[in-house]
């Protein structure tokens, strides 16, 4: 048997593109998914394209009407139509769960690692510090923050960040340690490598893949929680589109006109139900890659 | 669903008659054969064992025969019948009347076999309650105690108020065993009963199980080992792929086996009469090895050391842990061995004897709480792991378990290519060599791409031992490498091993609970208990003419092929 | 045969309960660690708050923007000791804090322990149903579905995700408009009786339902597939039973460990229904204070559901011990 001379690429793991690009069914729930995040992507880019009416026009005669053909999802008591306002709202909310996201992950990376990787008393000290944080509900300790730094979009994105990154932190430090644990890392050990070589190499990849996901299914959970905070008047102060506001605005018309409270409420549930579906579908996929 | 069963002469009726039993799942074009064709017949007071490697179908043959083959299961035959009842029509409500109370089960491996969550007596009362035969409360739990006595369970009363993991290994199949048998079904049916077990807990199952025979029922025994089936059965079955390939009464089979594989299984089971030969047949990479030494100057042999003295020494290790329940154990209480160039040292023990923990200490992955060990004479537990590591190369081990000591994300070329001396700079020059201990370990290179979860047991742990020679160690640790793998896969991977000991030079600290590898393949051996070294010799000296009577229990309890046939045709190492 | 220390004890008649005893103790200890850190965090946070409190304190006091007097500014500073050094400060919210006073609300004017005290039990009582309902529906869910090739069990996951990811004030929202609104069944109001209670329940409890059900159904199907099953069946139990006497109990573990954290969510949770039914309870006491920066009620509210928190997992893992006898109380 002749080898072959070849020349080896070095890095040969599964990245993100090639378990999309694998072979297999991609089921249809993903495919509607899909188009769900793009027309919510495209109404943050470019909100024009896709609004019906401009969002902040009002229309004394047309007030508090039902939805219709005209009017998707109806108008609110100013005469704006609803529709639109939830359209141009987008860029707002996505912002707002972006950053939150973005600030949660990279508190819970440090956190998560360093008590993964460090000995038992940084992991000690760090473990303590996150079952404090975890003794607060989610929407106190936000609360803890709007009460003390004022109500704002800024607040919203730090109380949302701050409160979901404990978990997050968990989740990460579990990950390290069983990555940590881990017959190849012993192995590696055995070979000689020296432990920073194990870390980069071994460990973090192991322990971080799945972090994609975990932001995928965390923007989602965050554009709620956000709207949350605004729809008990603790974020942006109306007339702002953005989602949450668009639901503390709708809630004095809840028994005249209902569409006012749902409909923001329909754009925030879809928009996080496809990211969840999509992300379980990755994680499906990048899970059923590695461990078939 | 019942027929007269006194009909005709019940001594000359099998208890339990099977013809053409077949079984597939899935269905039309996706329709996979799993049993094909199996046929026999059982008496009361006989053993009938099936045999075969994983994926031949026994244990879907003895599910499939109490109407367990699972869900999406088709089962169809000839005739499936007991006592005359045709089984094959029951719905499941009367297959419930029939588990338990005609037919018996028993799994392998206690421990999950019974839920660990419900105290002992539950477990074996069980089968009472469900068939309506438990009276009152205090008549169940006499009757269970009863029970425990039967398979002799010491102290049945407290006993049976234990969870399993309270309990011995030993003490939880005989409770398990005892579950099964509490209606006093005419069949036992045991899937690997004593796989999970030491040599001497198993002999004592095996006692028990042969004892439940000799009270009239009838037992069918599923096995892999072929020295437990030789002395346990009356008739053997041996199937492969789902078919039955052989089937006759045991002295025969195992002494003129007639189909092939009956034979090359018999050949590949290692043993004392091994020594010295291949067990597989020959697709020897031994033919591939000449290739490698022409004039390079980088080949895969050890750097030679100019130490002279043993290669590996310990010295009185001692290894201390602390249990989660805050008690002290002392795991290895005090070892000391020499390792000399070339030899092979085996280590046997039961669980529990320290065999694994003295690997750890021997690889500096633990250090020792006493003691220390040198290696090729310079210090090697009692230095820092910097100055450690350059040396870590001249000793490399292979695990039982090769897949978790891969990185799952890697592939195959990568796994070894990591291994490689770092002296190789060109990309060009490490593929080769890549390949090269590619072949030496019979893989093709076109598997250089695959993950580890993409290959098979016998084929990862070959990827294990291209890795481990990478380095050109002269030590290589083997901690149980084939105790996982089928009888015929491991065969080839002691093969394997002692080829490259033969090519190589290695020299392998080998370690098993199985005498019968150890026999084939050290030349001394360890004998572990408990921590400590109770004997240690040459190989033939110590299972031979054991002097310790721990040796002596042990080497006792081992079963051994009975009927070994006569085999002037050995094939030899070229 | 010779017995340690420790099972002369446990032979004696009442010694088995020193172990539960010393378990709890264990368990308070901590608990009381948990608590004093999470009221030294409380009070970091809000000493951060910017601008001048006492300031704050009397345009509140006044309904809008005034110039006060130097005077007037010390009488508040020294009213509730803003003019001390921070040390001096948090030792005395630590003392006070024993004494179970939590200050004075800004806005109220009342003690905090008082105005919490008057609303809490109705969050309470509404957190504890929607548990109790969560875990309710997860379980049949779970144990009629779980591990089946029908369509049915194949909705029922889907199922599952979807309700795990609303959000209780959307379900709050559809059920109050759908049954209140078009159908005129139940009062819009959530009233502090029991039919008020059931709209707000089950908003709150579905998404629970969701995720402990997704949680204890991956582990049912893969207990189902565990040898002891296959011992039970070959014991004559039929499918039903197995699933219930003995897949059950394996599977809510994972469930019972997420019930810990699952009360702090439903606090959260109580928040945002109490406010959508416009219910009584802790809920609007702490939104109106939060937006009118009322820092002592919103300190107190949070330190007295940490400390409810923190007890609810104390028990929670009381009941984790019956349920797997495996691990010792040691």
């Amino acid at each position: 048997m002749s080898s072959s001379a070849v020349t080896l690429p070095r890095r040969v793991s599964p990245r993100i593109w090639d378990t999309i690009a694998i072979s297999g069914r991609i089921p249809l729930r993903v495919y509607l998914a899909a188009t769900v995040i793009a027309f919510f992507l495209a109404s943050a880019i470019a909100p024009q394209l896709l609004q019906s009416h401009s969002a902040f026009k009002m229309d004394l005669r047309a007030t508090l009407q039902p939805p219709s053909f005209s009017h998707l999802f109806g108008t609110d008591q100013a005469g704006r139509d609803t529709y639109s306002r939830i359209v141009s709202g987008a860029r707002q909310s996505l912002s707002i769960g972006l950053g939150a996201t973005a600030l949660s992950m990279t508190v819970a990376l440090f956190l998560g690692v360093a008590a993964g990787l460090g000995g038992r008393l940084v992991d000690g000290a760090i473990s303590r510090f996150l079952d404090v944080l975890f003794a607060f509900p989610m929407l106190f300790l936000a609360l803890l923050f709007v009460t003390v730094f004022g109500p704002s979009v800024t607040t919203q994105i730090i109380a949302v960040g701050l409160g979901t990154a404990p978990g997050y932190a968990r989740m990460i430090r579990g990950q390290v340690l069983s990555a940590r644990g881990a017959g190849y890392v012993e192995a590696a050990v055995a070979l000689g490598h020296p432990f920073p070589k194990i870390v980069r190499r071994h460990i973090l990849p192991n322990a971080l893949h799945p972090l994609v996901v975990m932001m995928t299914l965390g923007v989602g959970q965050a554009v709620v929680w956000a709207s949350g905070l605004a729809f008990l008047g603790l974020g942006a102060a109306p007339p702002s589109p953005e989602w949450g506001a668009l639901l503390d605005a709708g809630r004095d018309y809840i028994t005249r006109a209902w569409w006012l409270e749902v409909m923001p409420g329909v754009a925030i549930v879809a928009f996080a139900l496809s990211v969840t579906v999509v992300g379980h579908h990755l994680q499906d996929r990048l899970e059923g890659r590695i461990d078939a | 669903m019942s027929r007269a069963d006194d009909v005709g002469d019940p001594a000359s009726r099998p208890l339990l008659r099977v013809d053409s039993l077949h079984v597939s799942f899935g269905r039309d074009a996706r329709e996979n054969a799993v049993v094909q064709g199996v046929s026999f017949s059982l008496a009361a007071g006989r053993c009938l064992a099936i045999v075969g490697e994983s994926g031949s179908g026994k244990s879907v043959t003895a599910r499939a025969l109490v109407g367990l083959a699972g869900a999406r299961a088709h089962v169809r035959a000839g005739a499936l019948e007991y006592r005359g009842r045709d089984l094959t029509k029951l719905s499941e409500r009367d297959w419930r009347r029939v588990r338990g109370k005609e037919i018996g089960f028993v799994l392998q491996d206690a421990l999950v076999s019974l839920d660990q969550l419900r105290p002992i007596g539950k477990e074996v009362g069980e089968a009472l309650v469900l068939h309506g035969e438990a009276g009152t409360r205090a008549e169940l739990a006499e009757r269970v105690i009863d029970l425990l006595k039967l398979v002799g369970i010491p102290e049945p009363a407290l006993k049976s108020r234990q969870l399993p993991h309270e309990l011995s290994g030993g003490q939880r199949q005989r409770a398990l065993i005892a579950a099964a048998l509490a209606l006093d079904p005419q069949i036992l049916i045991a899937d690997e009963p004593t796989t999970a077990l030491d040599a001497t807990v198993q002999a004592q199952i095996l006692e028990l199980l042969n004892e439940t025979r000799q009270r009239g029922k009838a037992l069918i025994l599923i096995s892999h080992d072929l020295a437990v089936v030789s002395r346990m059965a009356d008739e053997v079955l041996v199937m492969r792929h789902g078919e039955v390939v052989e089937r006759g009464q045991a002295e025969q089979i195992f002494r003129d086996p007639q189909h092939e594989y009956t034979r090359r299984l018999l050949d590949a089971v290692p043993s004392a009469l091994s020594r010295g030969t291949r067990l597989a047949p020959a697709s020897a990479p031994a033919l591939y090895a000449p290739l490698l030494y022409s004039s390079r100057d980088d080949d895969l042999r050890p750097t030679p050391t100019t130490a002279n003295g043993p290669l590996l020494r310990a010295e009185g290790l001692v290894k201390r842990f602390r249990g989660p329940d805050g008690v002290v154990r002392t795991v290895v209480g005090g070892v000391s061995f020499d390792l000399h160039g070339g030899e092979t040292l085996g280590v046997v023990g039961e669980s529990g004897s320290g065999k694994s923990t003295l690997a750890r200490l021997v690889l500096a992955l633990e250090r020792p709480d006493h003691g220390s060990v040198l290696l090729h004479g310079l210090p090697w537990t009692t230095v820092s792991e910097r100055e450690r590591q350059p040396r870590r190369r001249r000793i490399s081990v292979i695990y039982q378990d090769p897949l978790s000591s891969f990185d799952p994300r890697w592939t195959v070329d990568r796994i070894i290519d990591d291994c490689l001396d770092g002296a190789l700079q060109s990309s060009a020059r490490r593929a080769e060599r890549v390949d090269e201990l590619l072949d030496l370990v019979a893989l093709p290179t076109t598997y250089r791409r695959r993950r580890p979860l993409e290959l098979s047991g016998g084929q990862r742990q070959r990827v294990a031992i291209a890795r481990a020679i990478a380095s050109k160690p002269s030590i290589i640790v083997c901690d149980e490498p084939v105790s996982a793998l089928d009888v015929s896969i491991q065969a080839q991977v002691l093969d394997l091993l002692g080829d490259l000991k033969e090519q190589l030079g290695i020299s392998y600290i080998f370690i098993s609970h199985d005498l019968g590898v150890i026999h084939h393949f050290s030349d001394r051996v360890l004998v572990m208990s408990e921590g400590l070294v109770v004997e240690s010799g040459d190989v033939h000296d110590v299972f031979r003419r054991p002097q310790e009577a721990y040796t002596q229990r042990l080497v006792a309890a081992v079963p051994r092929l009975r009927h070994a046939r006569s085999t002037p045709e050995r094939r030899l190492a070229e | 045969m010779s017995m340690t220390l420790a099972a002369r004890i446990r032979a004696l008649p009442f010694g088995g309960a020193s172990r539960h005893v010393a378990w709890f103790l264990r368990r308070a200890i901590g608990g009381a660690a948990v608590l004093w850190a999470v009221t030294t965090f409380t009070f970091v946070v809000q000493s951060l708050m910017p601008g001048d409190r006492a300031l704050l304190i009397i345009n509140m006091a006044a309904g809008n923007i005034t110039n006060p007097s130097q005077a007037e500014i010390d009488a508040v500073n020294a009213k509730y000791g803003f003019a001390d050094p921070i040390a001096v400060q948090y030792l005395n919210y630590l003392w006070r804090l024993l004494h179970g006073d939590f200050g004075v609300s800004y806005q109220l004017h009342r003690p905090v322990i008082e105005i919490v005290g008057a609303q809490i039990l109705p969050t309470i009582v509404l957190a504890f149903s929607a548990l109790l309902t969560a875990w309710f529906i997860a379980i049949v869910m779970t144990v009629v579905l779980a591990g089946r090739a029908n369509p049915w069990a194949r909705f029922a996951s889907g199922l599952q995700i979807v309700m795990a990811t609303m959000p209780p004030y959307w379900i709050g929202t559809i059920l109050l408009v759908t049954f209140a609104v078009f159908l005129r069944i139940f009062p819009v109001e959530g009233k502090n009786s029991l039919i008020g209670l059931v709209l707000p329940t089950v908003a709150l409890a579905i998404p629970l339902a969701g995720f402990i059900g997704l949680v204890i159904q991956q582990e049912f199907v893969r207990v189902l597939e565990q040898p002891f099953v296959t011992s039970s069946r070959a014991r004559g139990m039929g499918d039903f039973g197995v699933r219930l006497r003995h897949v059950l109990r394996h599977a809510v573990l994972p469930g019972v460990t997420l019930s810990g954290w699952a009360v702090g969510s439903l606090f959260s949770g109580a928040v945002l229904v109490e406010s959508v039914f416009a219910r009584q309870g802790i809920g609007g006491i702490l939104v109106g204070a939060t937006s009118a920066r009322d820092v002592p009620l919103v300190t107190g509210i949070v330190v007295i559901s940490a400390g409810i928190y923190v007890l609810a997992n104390v028990l929670v893992d009381r009941a984790y011990l019956i349920i797997d006898p495996r691990i010792k109380l040691a």
